[in-house]
């Protein structure tokens, strides 16, 4: 039974990932703890379910949703990350709370508060090695996430525009020396990073076949611990730090019960903080971060 | 006074106390997001105290803060070795982590809440956070908070200086947590019920808003802050379903145009030069 458990959690991880990723993208190119991601993971699900909902089919439903995200990463820009540049660190963290709010109240206004169930896409095919069943759908969604997030890593590393990236990351004035046009690269980053986490929205809508507008809340969460187990700027990282957390989430209610995850997955972030503040796979801090 | 004014008086007052807890760790320089779980942890002592060694509800909240300030106490040490951002998601995470511990404590209900016995008036929750508010006052012309402000700008240099800047940092996070346990076992005694899910992560996030947006450079901030946060809701109450999103808006559009918080220290010489050129103007 512990194999299936295993199975499941690293399922749940791969949602997890994707945040993971959008969260230390923001936190280490243009050090900001973006609390929008949250919100712009649930409008990938909500508004794939409401085009589903009224007829459309699901490819143009999903475009719509990953086209709301980056309209909503764009603004997101605009409005917090550009006016509070030379402000406090906590500034656009809180404004960026402002719009996971805002976001969860346009969609309560207009698709109600309750959990929704979002129609079966993939046709029901499980895979079963001896005991152990592999969901068709969460496996598919763990192979794009763990795809999408290779692709990310190998584009940052070889690509022009991932050099660019990597140079804002290292020293900003630089790269503006350098001739990086740093204005024009951020907003691209923005709505790049909004597209991620949307996608993690319909991928987890896809396989748990739920939505609610809340749902962004908790896995925004986890998914910003699973960033800070695994190393703040490190994609690698957070991609161990996601498989990770889903694990012990699963782990934890199969063996304590579900009023045990909170104290299991944040109590795990408390003592890796205390023990090895840096995350598994990230560098101790050279400057400050906020 | 109506019903409902006392109500938001009350509301009011809790906000207040829990900003000013939040507001003394970030004028050193470090993000609570934890501040819930120390309300808890006052909250479930003083009610604890009241309810089965029947004890008086002032000792017992007082002991509440107590208990929360060496809960902070404890882990201060090994927390404020991170910073930044590693800080506000230790604190994040130990907040989680204190809740759902009371959520499962069976002596105190576990999940179904834990009913208050004992009965405080809402004059004595007002009049606490007037202390509160009096006493962060009167902190504010002492030099720790001269020392606070220090340690925030620029820590090496403070410690060049000569401040304790380890000290400084464990004090200002004890003393806010103590402040909220403090609010924490008000909050169990007037409405005489507590349940661990109330005090969750939006309320700790929501206390930071006030703060910020009253802007931290000044000790009046978290109150006006406060005050904003618990009266706009009721302003726009007659939009009933869009109060929030309108709220939302709200903050993001005022984060964008003051970034530093509404009152800042130059805040009345601006105003000042605002209305002489409007003067010369005419």
């Amino acid at each position: 039974m512990i194999a299936q458990q295993v199975i499941n959690g690293l399922m749940l991880g791969g949602i997890y990932v994707l945040i993971a990723v959008a969260f230390t993208l923001a936190i280490g190119v243009l050090n900001f703890l973006n609390f929008s991601i949250p919100g712009t993971f649930m409008v990938g699900g909500m508004v794939s379910w409401a085009m589903i909902r009224v007829g459309w089919h699901w490819t143009i439903a999903f475009g719509a949703a990953l086209f709301c995200a980056a309209f909503v990463g764009l603004l997101v820009y605009w409005l917090t990350y550009r006016p509070s540049k030379n402000s406090d660190p906590e500034v656009p963290l809180v404004s960026s709370l402002g719009f996971l709010v805002l976001l969860e109240n346009i969609a309560i206004i207009y698709l109600g508060s309750d959990q929704q169930s979002f129609p079966q896409i993939i046709a029901d095919f499980n895979m079963r090695i001896g005991p152990v069943v592999i969901g068709g759908a969460q496996l598919i969604s763990l192979v794009v996430s763990l795809g999408v997030v290779f692709g990310l890593s190998i584009f940052l590393k070889r690509s022009n525009a991932g050099r660019r990236i990597r140079a804002i990351a290292e020293n900003r004035d630089t790269a503006a020396l350098l001739g990086v046009n740093v204005g024009a690269l951020v907003p691209q980053l923005f709505v790049f990073n909004a597209l991620f986490t949307a996608l993690g929205g319909i991928l987890f809508a896809v396989s748990y076949l739920q939505v609610s507008p809340f749902m962004g809340e908790n896995l925004g969460f986890k998914g910003v611990s699973a960033m800070i187990i695994g190393g703040m700027g490190s994609i690698w990282g957070a991609i161990i730090g996601g498989l990770l957390i889903g694990l012990v989430e699963v782990l934890s209610i199969q063996s304590l019960g579900s009023d045990f995850v909170n104290i299991c997955v944040y109590g795990l972030l408390l003592l890796l903080l205390i023990v090895r503040p840096e995350g598994l796979l990230g560098k101790p801090a050279a400057r400050d971060k906020l | 006074m109506t019903g409902y004014s006392l109500g938001i008086l009350v509301l009011l007052s809790f906000n207040v106390i829990a900003a000013y807890a939040v507001y003394l760790p970030l004028a050193a320089g470090q993000l609570n997001l934890g501040i819930a779980g120390f309300m808890v942890v006052g909250a479930y002592t003083a009610s604890f105290l009241t309810n089965e060694f029947g004890w008086p509800v002032a000792g017992a909240v007082a002991s509440g803060g107590a208990v929360a300030a060496a809960v902070a106490l404890l882990v201060a040490i090994p927390i404020l070795r991170t910073h930044g951002i590693y800080l506000a998601l230790a604190t994040f995470a130990l907040g989680q982590v204190i809740a759902a511990i009371f959520l499962n404590l069976e002596v105190v209900g576990g999940a179904s809440g834990y009913p208050v016995t004992a009965h405080i008036e809402a004059i004595a929750v007002i009049g606490t956070a007037i202390g509160v508010v009096a006493f962060m006052a009167l902190l504010s012309t002492t030099r720790f908070a001269l020392y606070l402000t220090a340690v925030k700008s620029d820590p090496l240099v403070s410690d060049l200086m000569g401040i304790n800047i380890r000290f400084i940092k464990v004090a200002a996070f004890t003393l806010g947590a103590a402040v909220a346990g403090i609010g924490g076992g008000l909050y169990a005694h007037h409405f005489n019920y507590i349940e661990a899910q109330y005090f969750s992560v939006m309320l700790s996030t929501y206390t930071v808003l006030y703060v910020l947006l009253g802007g931290t450079q000044t000790v009046w901030g978290p109150l006006v802050g406060a005050l904003i946060f618990t009266l706009m809701p009721e302003l726009l109450r007659s939009s009933a379903q869009w109060r929030y999103a309108l709220f939302a808006v709200f903050i993001i559009l005022f984060m964008a145009v003051r970034p530093q918080g509404l009152l800042t220290t130059g805040f009345g010489s601006y105003l000042r030069k605002l209305v002489l050129r409007q003067d010369v103007a005419r």
